[in-house]
C-alpha cells in the first residue's frame, strides 16, 4: 500500500494550529515509552507510507515517514544495501519517521553512523501546516543551515515529519561474530588496543563475563582478524546483534525497572551507578539498571563530559532528560518557537523546553 | 557609533580592545589590514574596519563583548582558504583572526578523539595523531593550510567523503562564544547529547551562529593500505556508468574521482601523471583498509572497471606510482592556472545519474559563453567541480564567468542537486539560494540565524540572502525540473 496524505495531514496540523490543541505524532507508537508523555491528539502517520524513489546506485532513498522499517529494509537488502544506523524495531516494529525522530541507533554505531548522519533532507509540516523541504538527496550539500539533521532525535517536537532521503550503504560482503571470556575491564583494555588497529569491527558488546565482537568486511580480512583475536565463533543462527539491536535480550527483561542509558567517552572507567550494565558501541553506550538517585546518576555521568537518560521509566522516576544550562534552553525555546509557534507539536517529550 | 565616521569607529573600538589585547595583535594601518582583504576567493575584496587577533578564549569573549554593546559586526577567519568568500571582510566589521589559538590541547587516542584549538591546521591534527596509528579523516584538497575551525564552519569534505562522510560526520563537540561573549559547549565525549542537535546546526553554519573556539574531533586507525586504480575511457557517459556499476557492486570506495579531457590533458602537460592523454575521462579509484581487505577489493575494481568498458585499467605497483596518479588530479586546479590566466572553480553537487546531462549542458555553456571549462569530480558523491578559464584582464571575461558560474548552478539545482557540495555559500553563491530555496525556507534560516543572533552581527549577509536580494536577483525558484507558474511563458 502505498499513499500520500500530505494533504490530510496538513489539514489535521492547520486545524490543530488555529485551534490550539496539542497533538500527540505516531508511527508504529513502538518507541511511546521513549521521552516524556505527551497529551494530545493522535497524529497517526502509519498510513502516510510508501518508498518515493529508491536507486541503489546513487546510495539514496526516499520513503514516506510511515513506512515500515522492515517495508524499506527488505527492500535494500535485495540489492545488498542496508541502513548502516541499524534502528531499533521495538516488538519488531517501527517506522522510518519514528526511527529518525527518536535519533536512536543499534550496535554499529560509532562505525557505522545514527540517523543525523545518514540523513540527506526531509519534508516536512511546521506547526502552522505548511510543507517545508530541507537538504536533498545528494550526498554533499553545504547550502543553508542543516536543519534536516536537527530533525534526528528531535522527538517530532519540531516538525511531522513526511518524507526522508537518507544514505544507503552496501551491506558488508562478510559478517562474523566472535565471542571472548573477558571480564569488564580486560574487555575494554581489549577494545582499546584494537580500536587502534584498522580491524573491521562493526559491533563491541560486553555482558556477563563475555565480549562479543562483530567483524564485518571483506572475507579474507574478516578471515584474517578473526584468527588474530581468537574467542569462539557462536553457533550459527546467532541472533545476538538482532537481539541486542531491538532489546530483546534477557538483560532488558525487567518489567517496572528504570533502564538508564549512559552515553559516555568509551574508555571511560566503570562508574559507581554501573554495577548492573551492558555495555555497547565498545563502552561508548552503557544500559543501566541500578537504585542509584537520578541526580548521583547524572553527577556521574557528568564528572566524565557524558550524559544519561532514562530510557524505559520506572515506577515514580523523575524527568528522562538532563536539565540544559539556560544558553541552551534560550536557543531550544527559539529554534522551537519557530517551528511550531502554538506549540502544539509533541509538547514537551523532549522535556519542558521543547 | 552609527553616525561617526570609520575611522571614529576604528579608534574608538581599538581603544576598547586595548583593555584586554596587546597593542601588536589589533592592526589598524591599512597596509597591517590588506593581507585580511580577502579569503581563497580573491575575486573580492573589502578591508576590515580593524583586525584582531585574540590569543585565548578569554580575550576572544572580551572582544565579543565590545563588539556587542557597539553593536558592531564580526567577521571569524581561520587561515583564509575558503573559496566562497565566507571570510570576505566588511568596511564596518571587526574581522576576528583565529590564527593564534593554534594549539592542541588534548589528544586521547583511548577515545579516539582529539581536542583542539580552531586554528589548527587540519593536517597536523593527523601529524599529531599519527605515532598513535590515528588519524583525522576529512582532508580538504586545502588540508596542509586550511584550519579545523573554517572546517566546521563550511562543514569542509574531501576526497574520501562517500566512505568517511563530512566534518558533521567526524565530530564530538564544540566550545564556541556566542554573539554576547558567553561560552557555550555543545556535544560531549559521547556519541549522542540531550536536547536538539546543535552540533549539526553549527557545522557548516558559515560563522553566523557562533565563534568556534575548541573542537573534538573523532580519530580513526590508519588504514594499513592504500591502493589505487586507474581507468580510462572514451566517453563521458561510460565512464560515469562504470561509477553506478562498481557501487551497483557493493563497493565502497575511498575516493572515486573523475576528470574529464580538458581537466586530465591540462594536469598531465603539467604534473606528468602519465595519464592516457586520448582518453575521454579518467577515473581513479582508491580503496583502503588492512591489506587482505584491499587486495580483495582493488581485484574487484578492476574487473568491474573493465566490464563497464574502460579501455584501460592500471593498478598501483607502488607508493610513488600511486602518488603520481594522484598527482595530476590534486593538481588539476593549478594546472588550470597554467592553461589560462585565471580560472573560476565551481563546486555542485548532483544526483550522479545525470552526470552526462549536466557535462553537456555545461559545454553548450561554455559556446554561448565563448569562455572554456574544464570538469573535475568528485564522482562517488556527485559533487563537480567545473573550472572555467577566462582573462581577468579581458574587458568583461570576469562578469562572463561568473554568470557562466552561476548558469552552471542552477542547472545543478534543477536536476535535484545543490549549489555547494563543500565550498559554503559564502559570498559567491548568495545569489543562487534564491534559486534553490523557495522563500518559505529562506525565512527559517533567517529565524535560526536570529535565535543565536538576534542583532545579525555574526558575519552578516552572507549564506542566507535576504527576501529582498532575492527580488531584486529577479532568480526564478526551479526544483527538480518544476518551474513555478509552468503556464508562464519565459524568455
Amino acid at each position: 500500500m502505498t499513499d500520500d496524505l500530505t494533504d490530510v495531514l496538513r489539514e489535521q496540523v492547520r486545524e490543530a494550529g488555529h485551534a490550539g490543541t496539542a497533538l500527540r505524532i505516531r508511527g508504529h507508537d513502538s518507541k511511546a515509552f521513549y521521552g516524556e508523555p505527551v497529551d494530545g491528539k493522535p497524529l497517526d502517520l502509519s498510513a502516510h507510507r510508501g518508498i518515493v524513489d529508491y536507486e541503489p546506485t546513487e546510495l539514496v532513498l526516499t520513503a514516506r515517514a510511515g513506512t515500515p522499517l522492515a517495508e524499506i529494509e527488505a527492500l535494500l537488502a535485495e540489492k545488498g544495501q542496508v541502513l548502516a544506523f541499524e534502528a531499533p524495531r521495538f516488538d519488531g516494529r517501527g517506522t522510518l519517521g519514528g526511527a529518525v525522530a527518536s535519533g536512536l541507533a543499534g550496535p554499529r554505531r560509532p562505525w557505522g553512523g545514527a540517523p543525523r548522519d545518514l540523513i540527506l533532507g526531509v519534508r516536512l509540516l511546521d506547526g502552522r501546516g505548511q510543507v517545508l523541504r530541507v537538504g536533498g538527496q545528494v550526498m554533499k550539500n553545504v547550502a543553508g543551515y542543516d536543519v534536516s539533521r536537527l530533525m534526528a532525535g528531535s522527538l517530532g517536537t519540531l516538525g511531522v515529519l513526511l518524507e526522508i532521503s537518507l544514505k544507503v550503504l552496501p551491506a558488508p560482503i562478510e559478517t562474523r561474530t566472535l565471542l571472548l571470556e573477558l571480564l569488564r575491564e580486560a574487555a575494554l583494555a581489549r577494545l582499546r588496543e584494537l580500536a587502534r588497529q584498522p580491524c573491521p569491527l562493526s559491533g563491541a558488546c560486553h555482558l556477563d563475563g563475555r565480549l562479543y565482537l562483530r567483524l564485518s568486511g571483506a572475507h579474507a580480512s574478516v578471515d584474517a582478524w578473526a584468527q588474530r583475536i581468537g574467542g569462539e565463533v557462536p553457533a550459527p543462527g546467532n541472533t545476538f546483534w538482532e537481539h541486542l539491536r531491538d532489546q530483546r535480550l534477557d538483560f532488558f527483561e525487567r518489567p517496572g525497572q528504570t533502564l538508564w542509558r549512559l552515553s559516555l567517552a568509551p574508555a571511560t572507567p566503570r562508574l559507581a551507578c554501573e554495577r548492573d550494565s551492558l555495555l555497547d558501541w565498545a563502552g561508548a553506550q552503557r544500559w543501566v539498571f541500578t537504585d542509584h538517585p537520578a541526580e548521583a546518576i547524572r553527577e556521574q555521568v557528568a564528572a566524565y563530559d557524558g550524559h544519561a537518560e532514562i530510557f524505559h521509566r520506572g515506577e515514580g522516576e523523575t524527568a528522562p532528560f538532563q536539565v540544559l544550562s539556560p544558553i541552551l534552553v534560550m536557543l531550544h525555546r527559539r529554534i522551537k518557537e519557530r517551528f511550531d509557534p502554538a506549540g502544539i507539536l509533541n509538547p514537551g517529550r523532549l522535556g519542558a523546553v521543547c | 557609533m552609527r553616525d561617526s565616521t570609520l575611522e571614529q569607529r576604528r579608534h574608538h573600538l581599538a581603544l576598547r580592545f586595548a583593555d584586554h589585547l596587546a597593542p601588536e595583535f589589533i592592526l589598524m594601518n591599512e597596509e597591517e589590514r590588506r593581507p585580511y582583504e580577502c579569503d581563497g576567493l580573491s575575486a573580492y575584496r573589502l578591508l576590515p574596519l580593524l583586525v584582531v587577533l585574540p590569543g585565548n578564549i578569554e580575550e576572544v569573549q572580551a572582544v565579543m563583548r565590545v563588539c556587542y554593546e557597539e553593536r558592531v559586526p564580526v567577521i571569524a577567519r581561520g587561515a583564509g582558504t575558503g573559496l566562497s568568500g565566507g571570510a570576505l571582510p566588511r568596511e564596518d566589521a571587526v574581522l576576528l583572526g583565529l590564527s593564534r589559538l593554534n594549539r592542541i590541547l588534548a589528544l586521547d587516542p583511548d577515545n579516539l578523539c582529539a581536542r583542539v584549538q580552531p586554528g589548527v591546521r587540519n593536517l597536523a591534527i593527523s601529524e599529531a595523531a599519527r605515532p598513535y596509528g590515528l588519524y583525522y579523516a576529512p582532508d580538504p584538497s586545502s588540508q596542509i593550510a586550511c584550519t579545523i575551525g573554517g572546517n566546521v564552519a563550511e562543514n569542509a569534505g574531501g576526497v574520501h567523503c562517500l566512505k568517511y562522510g563530512l566534518t558533521v560526520n567526524n565530530l564530538l563537540a564544540l566550545e564556541i562564544v556566542t554573539v554576547k561573549g558567553e561560552r557555550l559547549r555543545i556535544g560531549g565525549s559521547g556519541l549522542d547529547s540531550p536536547g536538539y542537535d546543535l552540533l549539526a546546526l553549527l557545522t557548516g553554519s558559515e560563522g553566523m551562529l557562533g565563534i568556534v573556539l575548541e573542537v573534538t574531533v573523532k580519530l580513526l586507525p590508519i588504514p594499513q593500505r592504500t591502493q589505487v586504480a586507474l581507468a580510462a575511457f572514451d566517453d563521458v557517459e561510460q565512464a560515469g556508468q562504470a561509477v553506478a556499476d562498481l557501487i551497483a557492486e557493493g563497493i565502497l570506495p575511498a575516493g572515486l574521482e573523475m576528470m574529464d579531457q580538458a581537466s586530465l590533458r591540462a594536469a598531465e602537460d603539467f604534473v606528468h601523471a602519465g595519464y592516457p592523454t586520448d582518453a575521454a575521462a579518467i577515473l581513479l579509484c582508491e580503496v583502503d583498509g588492512d591489506n587482505d581487505e584491499v587486495s580483495e577489493e582493488i581485484a574487484r575494481v578492476r574487473r568491474r572497471l573493465l566490464e563497464s568498458g574502460a579501455s584501460e585499467v592500471r593498478t598501483a605497483h607502488d607508493e610513488a606510482e600511486r602518488a603520481r596518479f594522484w598527482a595530476g588530479r590534486k593538481a588539476a586546479f593549478p594546472a588550470a592556472g597554467r592553461i589560462s590566466p585565471d580560472y573560476y572553480c565551481m563546486d555542485g553537487t548532483i544526483p550522479r545519474k545525470h552526470l552526462a546531462r549536466v557535462l553537456r549542458e555545461i559545454a553548450a555553456l561554455s559556446e554561448e559563453y565563448g569562455l572554456r571549462a574544464a570538469n573535475v569530480f568528485h564522482a562517488g558523491d556527485g559533487n563537480l567541480h567545473p573550472l572555467i578559464l577566462y582573462d581577468g584582464n579581458a574587458p568583461g571575461e570576469l562578469e562572463r564567468a561568473e554568470e557562466f558560474g552561476g548558469k552552471i548552478l542552477e542547472l545543478c539545482v534543477e536536476v535535484g542537486g545543490t549549489i555547494t557540495g563543500e565550498h559554503g555559500v559564502g559570498m559567491e553563491k548568495i545569489n543562487q539560494m534564491c534559486a534553490q530555496f523557495p522563500p518559505e525556507e529562506l525565512q527559517l534560516f533567517h529565524a535560526i540565524k536570529a535565535a543565536f543572533d538576534p542583532h545579525g552581527l555574526l558575519n552578516p549577509g552572507k549564506a542566507i540572502p535576504t527576501l529582498n536580494r532575492c527580488a531584486e536577483f529577479g532568480a526564478i525558484h526551479v526544483k527538480a525540473g518544476d518551474l513555478r507558474f509552468p503556464h508562464l511563458e519565459r524568455f
